[in-house]
Formats: structure tokens, C-alpha cells, sequence
């Protein structure tokens, strides 16, 4: 298994937000992970990219307990698409290159302009980030945590920000890399059809709880 | 006038309170008549800012007259005060008290000995103790302001420090901006004052000095000398409370403790 948890748990303020969850990805595998909004959908995935810590259970990366990885490199291995983008101020380039620059290493002109084109960018690496729509934005972001070069993805509902055709157009282009690059994923939506579209396995998550389906 | 009456100097400074004390009462009879009704904030300001003032005055009489090393107690203490104060404008962040406590005694210690050591606070408790003072209660002032401002800086941008966590950046990186703006913030009116400094107005230890008789540039000069001063404190103590609060605000994982969902 790529990505395990077991009986993964956060409890706050007393509810257990996420309960006792047990999931397992294969490698290569598309998770997606459905449910009324207040779930607990999105602490799940903060928990798998340790942004939250757990209050009982754990989770593994090839089988390697995430208590046992440094953060850092666990959150270069394990990447993470948000609903919104959150560029950091500056161009286009400047957030591509921000994750590989984190462990001192510098993105090439062409390296830039290759991860750009894989998400439809070509050429916009000295756009200034404000100057973006929010389906370029949303892009930029991805192209950003691709850079990472990360083994798992996490998209906490990559395009539920966006309007109608900006998220035809991200789903189509993150279904394209997921495949080319065989990437484990965990992939969080509202979007029942979206679901369907996506996925290998669908699974239902309800009051902290994750229900196996289909 | 009031020194034909009196030539004791506490007398005559009892009958300038007097003095003083009716003036205010006359603004405030003046407001009331129209219709601006502060009396009792104003004779409760007026009493207890009176019997405060007069005892530290009674206060420092009796420390004046120890040893010098009781200046240095009594500073310490001070810096306790100045931080448990910080933090209460920091709530909401963790290890407040810890950070502004060091951030005040190391900003405002450091600036006291080595200015201490350079002659330009004379050792003698008489101006150790308010210029100390003056350094501790603007060291803290500095801090406050920066930890305000980290905080606010903090919460608006949790989405922006939490996506560069995940992408594998150390905590320091990811809230870096947010702590430069905010010592930039607290400096702002330290150089504004500086700037301004006998232009917009001449502030206390001028007017101290030329009150006490002595020669205009020299009190200019003094003046310059401790806003300078003011300056290079305020610097370190904010600079040192951001440093040290952009680490506290992280778990040993490197998690934000500030839990706001965005
Ligand atoms: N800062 C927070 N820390 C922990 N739990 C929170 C926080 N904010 C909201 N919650 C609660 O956690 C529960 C799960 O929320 P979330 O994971 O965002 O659900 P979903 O993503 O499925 O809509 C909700 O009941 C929500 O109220
Ligand atoms: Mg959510």
C-alpha cells in the first residue's frame, strides 16, 4: 500500500471530527472521498499531509509510520491541492518554484517552462500572480505542487471554487496527470458525478466516519 | 506669582497642583455647561493620577537613597510588568509572556548596559531609573505593536502559511513575510517621530531640560540622543519577540497552532 491509516482519529473540542478512519490506497490508485460538507473531509487529508496531528491512530507512507518521516520531506512526498490557490505574492515562476527552492535546489528556465505547459501555462512564467483568473490560478497551484515531484496527491475539492467551464477544464487536465504520472491519490469533492468521472474506488465519509461503497 | 507666596519648593509645587487641578475643573464645568457631562471620569483621572504620581514621587525619594544595584532590581521588575502587559495584547498567541519578556530584556537590557557602559546613561540611580524606564516602557510598546500586528498578519494569511507547509517549507520561511511586516509596522512610529523630532513638537526630556535651566542645544542634543535610542530599542525588542514568536507558533511537527480553518 502507497498510503494507510489506521484508525486515524482528531478530536476537537470533544466530537471526533475524524473517526477511527481506515483507508487504504494502492499505488496509482484515485481515492475519492464524497459527503456533506462538515464530514470531516477536509481534516482527513490536513491529517494525511500532517497539517493537523492525529489524537489516536496513524497513518503510513510505504508503510512507513508518518510519526517516523520528517515533516518536511512527508509534505514534499505527500502534496496538496487546496480549494483555493494561495499564490504567494510575485509571478507565475516564483511559485513553481517555491517547493524544490525549500531544499536548495533551483528550477531551471526550462524545467519552469515544462511544468507550465503540462498545465496548460506555456509562457506565463513572468505573469504576475494577481493578474490571474481563478482557473489559472488554480493551474499555477497545481504546476507548483507538481514541482515537488510528490508521490501522493491530496485535492481537497480542487475545482469546487471555480466556474463552470474553468472546472471542466482543471478536472480534464488533473485527470491527464494523474494517469501520465500513475499518481496516488486522495481526492475530495461534493460532486458526486465528479466522483464517478475520477475514480478507481468512491468512498463515503460521513460524521468522521468513512463508509466503504463501490 | 505663586513664588512670592512660597518659597518652600514643595509648597509651591502643592500650590501649582492647586492651580492646575482648578483649570481642569473649570474645563470641565465649561463642558458640562455644554452638555459634555465627564465629571466623574475626570475627578477619578484627576485623584488618581494625583496620588499616583506623587507616589512614585515619594517612591523614588526613598530608592534615590539606596544603592545602585537596587536600580537594576527595580528595572527587572519593571521589564516583568512591561511583558505580562505585552501580552495581553498578544492573546491568542501561545507563550506570549515568554516571548515579550525576552524580547524586552534583551532588546531593553542590552540598550541600558551598553549605554550604561558608553556614559550616556549616567549610572546614578537619579537617571538610570527614568531613563530606564523610558527604554523598558518603549521596548514594550515595541513589542506590543509587533506581536499585534503578527498576530493580525497570522490570521489573515493562515490559507498562504498553511499551503507553504505543504509544500515542504521550514515553519520560519512560511511565516517570514508576515513577521517582517510586522516589525516594519511597530518601527514605523518610532521613525516617524524621529523625523519630525522639534519640528511637530519638543518632546519631555528637552523641555525637562530646558525647564531645569539648561542650555538649549545641550537639551536638543540629549533629546536626538534618546529618540535615537528609542529607536535602536524598539528595533531589537520587536525584532527579537517576532523571531521568537514565528517559532512558538509551530508544534515540534511543524504544524500552525493557531487553528483557524480558511
Ligand atoms: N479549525 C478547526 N479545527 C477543527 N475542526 C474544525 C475547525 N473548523 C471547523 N471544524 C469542524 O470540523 C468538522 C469537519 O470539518 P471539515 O473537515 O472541514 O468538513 P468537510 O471538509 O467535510 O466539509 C466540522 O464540524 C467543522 O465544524
Ligand atoms: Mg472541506
Amino acid at each position: 500500500m502507497k498510503l494507510e491509516t489506521r484508525d486515524l482519529t482528531r478530536v476537537h473540542e470533544g466530537r471526533a471530527i475524524v473517526d477511527h478512519v481506515n483507508l487504504a490506497v494502492a499505488t496509482g490508485e484515485v481515492v475519492m472521498i464524497v459527503g456533506p460538507s462538515g464530514a470531516g473531509k477536509s481534516s482527513l487529508l490536513r491529517l494525511l499531509n500532517r497539517l493537523d496531528e492525529p489524537t489516536a491512530g496513524t497513518a503510513f507512507l510505504d508503510g512507513v509510520d508518518y510519526r517516523r518521516i520528517p515533516p518536511r520531506e512527508l509534505r514534499r512526498r505527500v502534496g496538496m491541492i487546496m480549494q483555493t490557490a494561495h499564490l504567494f505574492p510575485g509571478s507565475v515562476a516564483d511559485n513553481v518554484r517555491f517547493g524544490p527552492r525549500q531544499r536548495g535546489r533551483d528550477l531551471s528556465e526550462v524545467e519552469i517552462e515544462r511544468l507550465l505547459s503540462r498545465v496548460g501555462l506555456s509562457g506565463f512564467g513572468d505573469r504576475m500572480v494577481d493578474r490571474l483568473s481563478g482557473g489559472e490560478a488554480q493551474r499555477v497551484a497545481i504546476a507548483r505542487a507538481l514541482a515537488n515531484d510528490p508521490e501522493v496527491l491530496l485535492l481537497d475539492e480542487p475545482t469546487s471554487a471555480l466556474d463552470d467551464s474553468a472546472k471542466a477544464a482543471v478536472e480534464d487536465l488533473l485527470s491527464e496527470i494523474i494517469r501520465e504520472e500513475s499518481l496516488t491519490c486522495v481526492w475530495v469533492t461534493h460532486d458526486t458525478a465528479q466522483a464517478k468521472r475520477m475514480a478507481d474506488r468512491v468512498l463515503v465519509m460521513q460524521n468522521g466516519r468513512l463508509q466503504m461503497t463501490s | 506669582m505663586l513664588n512670592q507666596f512660597f518659597q518652600d519648593p514643595i509648597q509651591l509645587a502643592t500650590a501649582q497642583a492647586a492651580v492646575a487641578i482648578a483649570l481642569a475643573l473649570g474645563m470641565m464645568f465649561i463642558a458640562a455647561w455644554a452638555g459634555i457631562h465627564l465629571e466623574k471620569e475626570i475627578l477619578i483621572a484627576l485623584l488618581r493620577g494625583l496620588v499616583q504620581v506623587v507616589a512614585v514621587g515619594a517612591v523614588l525619594l526613598f530608592i534615590f537613597q539606596g544603592p545602585e544595584l537596587l536600580g537594576f532590581v527595580i528595572l527587572a521588575g519593571m521589564m516583568a510588568l512591561a511583558a505580562k502587559t505585552a501580552e495581553k495584547r498578544a492573546e491568542g498567541l501561545p507563550d506570549a509572556f515568554r516571548v515579550a519578556l525576552f524580547g524586552i530584556a534583551l532588546g531593553g537590557g542590552s540598550v541600558i548596559l551598553l549605554m550604561t557602559w558608553a556614559g550616556v546613561i549616567d549610572p546614578k540611580l537619579t537617571s538610570l531609573i527614568p531613563i530606564g524606564s523610558m527604554i523598558i516602557a518603549n521596548s514594550m510598546n515595541a513589542a506590543s505593536l509587533a506581536l499585534d500586528r503578527f498576530q493580525g498578519e497570522i490570521r489573515s494569511h493562515v490559507g498562504h502559511i498553511e499551503t507553504a507547509l505543504a509544500l515542504g517549507a521550514d515553519p520560519k520561511t512560511a511565516v517570514q513575510p508576515y513577521a517582517r511586516a510586522a516589525v516594519r509596522a511597530s518601527l514605523i512610529p518610532r521613525i516617524d517621530s524621529l523625523r519630525t523630532l522639534g519640528i511637530v513638537w519638543i518632546p519631555g526630556v528637552m523641555t525637562g531640560m530646558l525647564l531645569a535651566g539648561n542650555q538649549p542645544v545641550h537639551a536638543a542634543l540629549y533629546q536626538f540622543v534618546i529618540m535615537a535610542m528609542i529607536l535602536a530599542v524598539s528595533g531589537l525588542a520587536s525584532l527579537i519577540s517576532a523571531l521568537l514568536m514565528a517559532g512558538a507558533i509551530f508544534t515540534p511537527a511543524e504544524q500552525l497552532k493557531i487553528n483557524i480553518r480558511v
